[in-house]
């Protein structure tokens, strides 16, 4: 493994210094059309991270609303929340994204509902929707790793259901449930990318349009994936920090 | 005149085709204490279970102060703590400290505001011995300490009757009798109480009325006195005696 890792990098250096292959000239800071093109491209990181965020939060509110179903003592609310966590977790991003902004507003007009969806709707809520199953299943997990006798105790002081999850088992739960929610994020990072076919001015879409333009894509994609690489080990070791303040609670 | 607190008529139950509970019939008056005891998985604490709905029955009836209580949520709902209930392994919420672990429920069900929530869950707290501990964490308490705070949780609903199961069970031996004291307190200031226990000691000091279960029946329903004067069938005699050898 080590040494197929050795060769792997010796190749990559020996082609880095072989001109023919690479020209760098397209992202070179020193030149002016060089630095323009890294400010453009560098520049979707705002939209990115914005997709991203927005997405998560919606995805997290939603995820807890298709959990509690799934937390009832009724079979219909418990069928309710594996239809949606099923069917949701087997669509491929993509088509869900194409469905969405170019599916979702036929349905909205010949309901008499006028609201056109933009590329940055679009993207938000195919994430937040496609997230939403997995947080709904981490939530599902940190609610049931909670001792059955908790929810005995609240409902024999009258607490409802409602009221036994909110005071009861998510101030419990919640310390399992964060750092993973957290891991969530990096997974919604990398597919806002996808946000770039429907004309989303993300990382990826600047990339693809300076590629068409420059006719350089081994160095922009390159340039591409280091951006995405240093966002996601950004949150990485916010997770971590969060997993050790969450584990450090726990000990309490 | 008595009032009948709880019925039980003809109440099965079965987990799966478990038959677990088999034509249970009781009857506790307001005031009354009933000890129930009996065999590890005899179904003691599914009877205890059943009257305050946390698990269904599935056919004979069940009733608080005359008002059936049914397996539908409404029913379960209705309790709203009127059924105090102790577990054997104390349940106390863990991520919040004692007093409001006590004015959670006056709150939230009784919609008390928080002054008067706290002054009935110090009041408790006294009445347990334990007003001193009202802003420790309860992992920082004792068992016995844990499972007074339990009992002071369940009274501050002031709930018409309590339920306790094995209350004294997970303790280590030196803080049973804190633990029984306070229960014989609040036997009593004339609680309905219905205890599955196996400390005969407290049953014959304050029980009126003691059940022996074995295999999903009560065998033996007696008043405490000729209970354990004449137990009746052979099993109840063992079963005593070898209690009663520890
Ligand atoms: N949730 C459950 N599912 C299936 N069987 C159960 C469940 N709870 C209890 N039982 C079984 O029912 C029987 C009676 O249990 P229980 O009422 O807890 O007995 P006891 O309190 O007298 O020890 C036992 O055999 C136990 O294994
Ligand atoms: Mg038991």
């Amino acid at each position: 493994m080590k040494k197929i890792l050795i060769l792997c990098f010796t190749c990559l250096a020996l082609a880095g210094c072989s001109s023919d292959i690479w020209g760098w000239y397209v992202i070179n800071p020193t030149t002016p059309s060089g630095w323009i093109n890294i400010k453009f491209l560098v520049s979707g990181i705002g939209n990115t991270i914005l997709i991203s965020i927005v997405a998560a939060f919606i995805s997290i509110n939603l995820g807890l609303i298709i959990a509690l179903p799934g937390q009832s003592s009724k079979k219909g609310w418990r069928i309710v929340n594996r239809i949606y966590v099923e069917l949701i977790r087997s669509i491929p991003l993509l088509p869900m994204l194409f469905w969405v902004f170019y599916g979702l507003p036929i349905i909205f007009r010949s309901m008499g509902i006028n609201i056109p969806i933009d590329p940055f709707w679009g993207a938000v809520i195919t994430l937040a929707i496609s997230d939403s199953a997995f947080t709904a299943e981490i939530y599902r997990s940190g609610i049931q790793s909670i001792a059955k006798g908790q929810k005995e105790a609240a409902h024999s002081i009258g607490l409802n259901y409602i009221q036994t999850m909110r005071y009861v088992i998510l101030p419990q739960a919640i310390r399992r449930i964060l750092p993973p929610l957290a891991n969530q994020f990096i997974y919604i990072v990398k597919m806002s990318a996808f946000a770039s076919v429907i004309g989303m001015q993300e990382l990826t879409r600047r990339a693809n349009e300076i590629v068409v333009t420059e006719y350089r894509p081994l160095e922009i994609y390159s340039l591409l994936i280091l951006e995405y690489l240093v966002l996601v080990l950004i949150i990485s070791a916010g997770v971590r920090w969060l997993e050790r303040r969450m584990g450090a609670n726990e000990n309490q | 005149m008595q009032t009948t607190a709880i019925e039980l008529i003809n109440v099965n139950k079965w987990f799966d085709k478990f038959h677990v509970l088999k034509d249970i019939n009781l009857k506790v008056e307001t005031g009354e204490k009933v000890v129930i005891c009996g065999p590890s998985g005899s179904g003691k604490s599914t009877v205890v279970r059943c009257i305050n709905k946390l698990e269904k029955h599935q056919s004979g009836f069940i009733s608080l102060y005359g008002k059936e209580l049914t397996n539908s949520e409404k029913s379960a709902n209705s309790i709203q703590g009127n059924i105090g209930m102790v577990f054997q392994q104390f349940n106390l919420f863990p991520h919040i400290n004692v007093l409001e672990n006590l004015i959670l429920g006056p709150m939230k069900t009784r919609h008390k505001n928080r002054d008067e929530a706290v002054k009935i869950a110090m009041h408790y707290l006294e009445r347990v011995d334990i007003p001193d501990q009202a802003n420790k964490m309860p992992a920082q308490l004792s068992g016995g300490q844990q499972q007074r705070v339990a009992i002071a949780r369940s009274l501050c609903m002031e709930p018409k009757v309590m339920l306790f199961d094995e209350p004294t069970s997970s303790l280590d031996p030196e803080m049973i009798s804190e633990v029984l004291d306070v229960m014989v307190e609040l036997a009593n200031d004339g609680m309905t109480m219905i205890v599955v226990t196996h400390e005969m000691g407290f049953a014959r000091k304050v029980a009126d009325k003691v059940l022996f279960m074995d295999k999903g029946k009560i065998v033996e329903q007696n008043t405490t006195e000729e209970f354990f004067r004449s137990p009746k069938t052979e099993r109840c005699k063992t079963f005593l005696n070898q209690i009663l050898k520890h």
